[in-house]
């Protein structure tokens, strides 16, 4: 199987251990990703607060670069992926906008490719049992909650992925790879990352409540598919470690996981608790 | 039917405004409050979005760009997916932004466009996001070096983690990305 890749720019910087994970594991699970060149940012929620056509323009100048491969594009981070999502439904379904935008880019949209984040490549096209086939280490014990956060599932005209209140596809991962996936009601409440450094208060608020509900229904670390949740969470408190879904995919892998050590709330001491890491 | 099409009726600069950037029928609202109730920093609001929709409906142009409501709103899109009018109340919440900036309205929350538009600034110039670069401008310039000081360690131990690099990365394409940000507006 054959993906073109964008990281974005979280993935580069605050988000390393995602985009060393997903790497890793996609490697693992067979899919060749192509990563596509010299792409820019997508602008983020900041190109949507101020100007419109500029929150379009910026994605589809990415999207420009993945025509070229004409594979389907890989899009880990939460926020990009929305981005795209709503770029590529414009192109697609708005023939004025997309004119507009596509003068913007000097480029012609001609699509056949998806936007897909790797949770949807992983849990549907490669798909659960598969995974749970490879699995050599179970996470015997892991008591975990899945958490979405608001981008990869709202709003879901656009991004056409799960269920918005009661997302599951995350939930039956972890079931996959051994762990032990917690009920709880939190999954895709918002973080406030958007408001982190602007808002640092409200930001700790939303945290803070998160965490405690976490803990609240047993969690021992929370699991998310975003890093701009991830970053946010690590932040703002000390007690509960931040997973990315593709970290844990490699530890039951059995992949030589050399990204541990870049979180800020180092999961290893849970880890060896449970005899999962050395 | 008849509701609809009175409601539709409702009459205002402003309410047409808004509607047109958005793209949204604002005058559906019949205040149920599903927005507000699961909207998680109401709290912190002046207004909450149920209330921000009826004052546009009233065409309360000024209240609602001065409000802290719409810097706050951190466009999680919760309003918009449970709104039974289908009203995307985030994408409202943009167009209004929008509207505050061009015309230079002061707001009581100078910290969040200025947020936003040094990050835009940075885009502009990269083609990509640069960390250090954004909080080296944004910390100074929103003149808020101390109010959120248990945020600091954790930023030098990003740094020395390698996940905050010191040294921005120009595209090669930087150039095409100005242009699009010029072409912009």
């Amino acid at each position: 199987m054959r993906f073109s890749y964008y990281p974005g720019c979280s993935l580069q910087a605050t988000a390393l251990e995602y985009d060393l994970s997903t790497r890793a594991v996609l490697q693992r699970l067979g899919v060749e990703l192509i990563e596509i060149p010299d792409w820019n940012c997508c602008g983020a929620s900041s190109a949507h607060s101020l100007n419109e056509t500029l929150a379009l323009a910026l994605p589809a100048r990415i999207l420009a670069l993945a025509q070229k491969e004409e594979v389907d594009l890989i899009a880990p981070c939460a926020a990009c992926f929305n981005r795209l999502k709503t770029t590529e439904k414009v192109l697609r379904e708005d023939p004025a906008r997309g004119g507009k935008i596509e003068r913007v880019v000097g480029f012609k949209y001609v699509g056949g490719f998806e936007v897909r984040p790797p949770l949807d490549l992983i849990g549907n096209l490669i798909g659960l049992e598969r995974l749970h086939n490879m699995v050599q280490r179970p996470l015997s014990g892991l008591r975990l909650v899945a958490y979405y956060g608001c981008l990869l599932v709202r709003p879901p005209e656009v991004v056409q992925f799960e269920d918005p209140e009661n997302p599951q596809l995350l939930n039956r991962l972890l079931q996959a790879l051994g762990a032990e996936p917690l009920e709880w009601s939190y999954a895709t409440d918002c973080c406030g990352g958007s408001l982190a450094l602007t808002r640092g208060d409200l930001a700790k608020t939303l945290v803070t409540k998160l965490v405690s509900k976490a803990q609240e229904a047993g969690a021992q670390a929370m699991v998310t598919a975003c890093p701009l949740c991830q970053v946010n969470l690590e932040m703002r408190q000390e007690e509960m470690p931040m997973l990315y879904f593709t970290e844990l995919i490699g530890l039951a892998l059995g992949i030589d996981e050399n990204w541990w050590g870049k979180h800020l709330i180092d999961p290893r001491p849970l880890l060896r608790t449970l005899d999962l890491s050395d | 039917m008849e509701l609809r099409e009175r409601a539709l009726k409702v009459d205002s600069p402003f309410l047409e405004m808004v509607n047109q950037r958005s793209r949204q029928l604002i005058q559906l609202c019949y205040h149920c409050h599903k927005c507000t109730a699961g909207c998680p920093v109401a709290f912190a609001m002046d207004y909450g979005p149920d209330r921000v929709l009826r004052m546009i409906q009233f065409g309360w142009k000024e209240q609602v760009l001065n409000s802290s409501d719409i810097w706050i709103c951190a466009s999680c899109e919760t309003c918009g997916t449970r709104c039974p009018n289908e009203i995307d109340i985030a994408r409202v919440m943009d167009a209004l932004r929008q509207i505050a900036v061009e015309e230079g309205l002061p707001t009581k929350e100078r910290n969040v466009p200025l947020f936003h538009n040094l990050f835009l600034s940075i885009v502009k110039r990269l083609g990509r996001m640069h960390e250090a670069s954004l909080m080296g401008l944004y910390f100074p310039l929103s003149r808020d070096l101390f109010s959120d000081l248990s945020i600091i360690p954790k930023g030098v131990k990003m740094i020395l983690k390698g996940k905050i690099p010191l040294l921005p990365h120009r595209i090669k394409g930087s150039d095409e990305v100005e242009k699009i940000f010029e072409r912009s507006g």
